[in-house]
């Protein structure tokens, strides 16, 4: 097995709510507790709902969210805590790619200033070396080489997410978190960019953090999926087997809700009812418990440890073994 | 007006809506067929600038004045006095009162179309105050039978808190029992579950089909989601540019998809070959080139043919005619015979 570049061991990250002078306030615990790996080049899929901390665990990665305790080490450094020139050095190794193309660029910005800015910021090549390499970076990207000198506004949703990825491989980084950069694209446009997508990790070897909540994009591009509820892992394992066994009671109900475009495809599905709970006031013991038809009363009193019940799979539920989701 | 109880309940005949723009009128909806049945779910796909969502506004009148309006062609409606009337020639009035009680419509944002100051249960209650007559006592009392109707739990104390109180899933629930609350022939939908979660998607959309078999209401279903369509659909109209590209039955759309464009959407879909991937393999997706079309500069001839693999010189020459393929199947390809060869 390759080398692990990403490390993160109990991450957490609490926000204070409603605290003040005078009020004790809440705390919100996005993310309580994950620990996962991803080896150089490899891809792995972070899954789960709106509120299940999948965002903030990707930004925690790269401390444009500071986390609250735990351990992020990249390529044996650790992030945790790094002072701030540090930082900056190892920044120029993890970029990110935004989810809304629209938003996450500065209109008032040329393209190739857009894509530029880092180069700039890390003191690389001159100015005709960065001109240059703009260049090049559009050209990967599958854009002419003029973009350089148009606006943002000019360009489709899907173009402009071409001009994010090359952005972001502009400071050739080792390691990129791609926070659900195909949800905001048409359908027709969304299959583009996950070829380019699969391309430059075939060329450049990248490592990436996909996160995502369409469950066949996800399976389509990673190796390894991750599925988060609460700020917690519930399960983990290579694609191919979280989609085949699933072990986990959540995976099997996302996996059964995703729509299939088959009309023939009437399937015995585990429907779950409401909606995810509050991440203030998470349930006790398993915090999937309230939403899961197999709860028993002793999934109230202890929080499941992730266990390994396979190759690369592992599990956080107390009933794992007696369950067969298979059926 | 004519009086006619065998007639689908709407029927939408050469539909045109332009829009006028800074860069001049836009044309978004060029020549619209549809029938719905009572009872029945069409669903209709597109990508941005498919006129999709033009297409629905303008069956409930509402357009922008002075911005969007109706050019061209008749959408009637078969009420529940079993008349017949032409929504695209009927006065505002007269539109106020078919709007919400006899054809009803929800949103992709149910934050933004709810009142963020008034408490759920008043909202429901006013349109069956406005429409049905109601008292205000009695009115309230529908509110919490819709809201029991559409599974919310405690029903009563949910009608008292504002939509700021309740998840996405919940408001979603409001406003489709809001959309009910008159028992409206036809419902339109417009992405009603593009902003919810899988799971809670799946609930939503098992709530319309078993809300559709108690009240028995057509429903048009505006979405771009090929799975969401197989999952809740009778009939499908797959829309490009403003037209209608391809219409059939469900079944028969996914089993002989005959439009190079249905065939790029589904093609498109991410497919997995696990074995592949263990060897070593990485996958490409079979994408559409190019972009959606931009309805302030369609092409000359097929909306598709810049995009199409298939495109001749007569496809840039003259917009196709909707071909049948099978009975209740067509398509606006003029090479769709061949597509398999």
């Amino acid at each position: 097995m390759a080398e692990t570049l990403v490390q993160v061991s109990d991450l957490k990250v609490h926000f204070p709510i409603g605290r003040s002078l005078f009020k004790d306030g809440v705390t919100l615990k996005a993310v309580d507790g994950v620990s996962l790996d991803i080896a150089r080049g490899e891809v792995v899929g972070l899954v789960g709902e709106s509120g299940s901390g999948k965002t903030t665990l990707g930004r925690a990665l790269l401390r444009l969210i500071e986390p609250t305790e735990g351990s992020v080490r990249f390529d044996g450094t650790e992030v945790v805590g790094l002072p701030p020139r540090d930082l900056k050095a190892l920044r120029s190794r993890m970029q990110i790619i935004f989810q809304d193309p629209y938003a996450s660029l500065n209109p008032r910005m040329s393209v190739g200033q857009i894509i530029g800015e880092a180069l700039h910021l890390h003191s690389i090549g001159t100015r005709a070396d960065r001109d240059e390499r703009v260049g090049d970076l559009l050209e990967k990207v599958g854009l002419p080489r003029t973009a350089a000198a148009r606006f943002p506004h000019e360009f489709s949703g899907g173009q402009r997410q071409r001009i994010g990825i090359a952005r972001a491989l502009a400071v050739n980084p080792d390691f990129i978190v791609a926070d659900e950069p195909v949800s905001a694209l048409d359908v027709s446009i969304q299959a583009q960019i996950i070829n380019l997508l699969q391309d430059l990790r075939q060329e450049l070897g990248l490592s990436i953090l996909f996160i995502g909540h369409d469950l066949s994009v996800i399976e389509f591009l990673c190796d390894r999926v991750v599925v988060m509820y609460l700020g917690h892992v519930m399960e983990t394992a290579t694609a191919a087997d979280l989609y085949t066994q699933p072990r986990h009671p959540y995976t099997r109900s996302l996996l059964d809700a995703a729509p299939v475009p088959n009309p023939r495809a009437k399937r015995d599905r585990i429907m779950l009812k409401g909606d995810l709970p509050s991440p203030i006031n998470p349930p006790s013991g398993c915090v999937f418990r309230t939403r899961c038809p197999f709860a028993i009363e002793a999934c109230a009193q202890v929080e499941p440890a992730l266990e390994t019940v396979g190759p690369r799979h592992a599990v956080a539920c107390i009933r794992q073994a007696e369950l067969n989701l298979m059926e | 007006m004519t009086e006619t109880t065998t007639a689908p309940l709407l029927s939408i005949r050469n539909l045109v809506t332009e829009f006028r723009t800074e860069s001049g009128i836009v044309r978004a909806v060029k020549g619209v067929d549809l029938d719905i049945e009572s009872g029945q779910t069409v669903a209709v796909v597109g990508e941005s600038g498919s006129g999709k969502s033009v297409t629905s506004l303008s069956v409930m009148r509402l357009l922008a004045k002075g911005v969007g309006s109706i050019t061209d062609g008749t959408i009637l409606f078969r009420g529940r006095d079993g008349q017949v009337r032409d929504l695209v020639q009927e006065p505002e009035t007269a539109m106020r009162r078919i709007r919400g009680n006899e054809i009803s419509m929800i949103f992709q944002e149910p934050m933004t179309s709810l009142n963020p100051t008034q408490k759920v249960g008043a909202q429901i209650a006013e349109a069956a105050e406005l429409h049905q007559g109601l008292s205000h006592r009695q009115a309230w009392a529908r509110a919490v039978e819709m809201l029991s109707l559409v599974d919310i739990p405690e029903p009563e104390r949910r009608a008292q808190v504002y939509p700021h109180q309740m998840s996405g899933g919940m408001r979603q629930r409001v406003m489709i029992a809001m959309a009910l609350a008159c028992n409206p022939a036809l419902l339109i939908a417009d992405e009603p579950t593009t902003a919810l979660d899988v799971t809670v998607q799946l609930q939503i959309l098992e709530l319309m089909r078993r809300l559709q078999r108690e009240i028995g209401m057509g429903i048009l279903f505006i979405t771009h989601n090929l799975g969401v369509v197989a999952e809740i659909a009778d009939k499908v109209a797959v829309m490009y540019g403003g037209r209608i590209v391809e219409t059939a039955a469900v079944q028969d759309l996914f089993d002989r998809p005959s439009h190079p464009y249905t065939r790029g959407l589904l093609a498109s879909l991410p497919t997995v070959d696990h074995a592949a991937r263990a060897a070593g393999e990485v996958a490409r997706l079979r994408a559409i080139p190019g972009n959606v079309v931009d309805p302030r500069n369609p092409p000359a001839g097929c909306d598709f043919n810049p995009r199409c693999a298939w495109a001749i010189e007569a496809c840039r020459a003259a917009v196709p005619p909707m071909l049948p393929v099978e009975p209740g199947h067509a398509t606006r390809c003029i090479r769709w015979s061949e597509l398999d060869g």
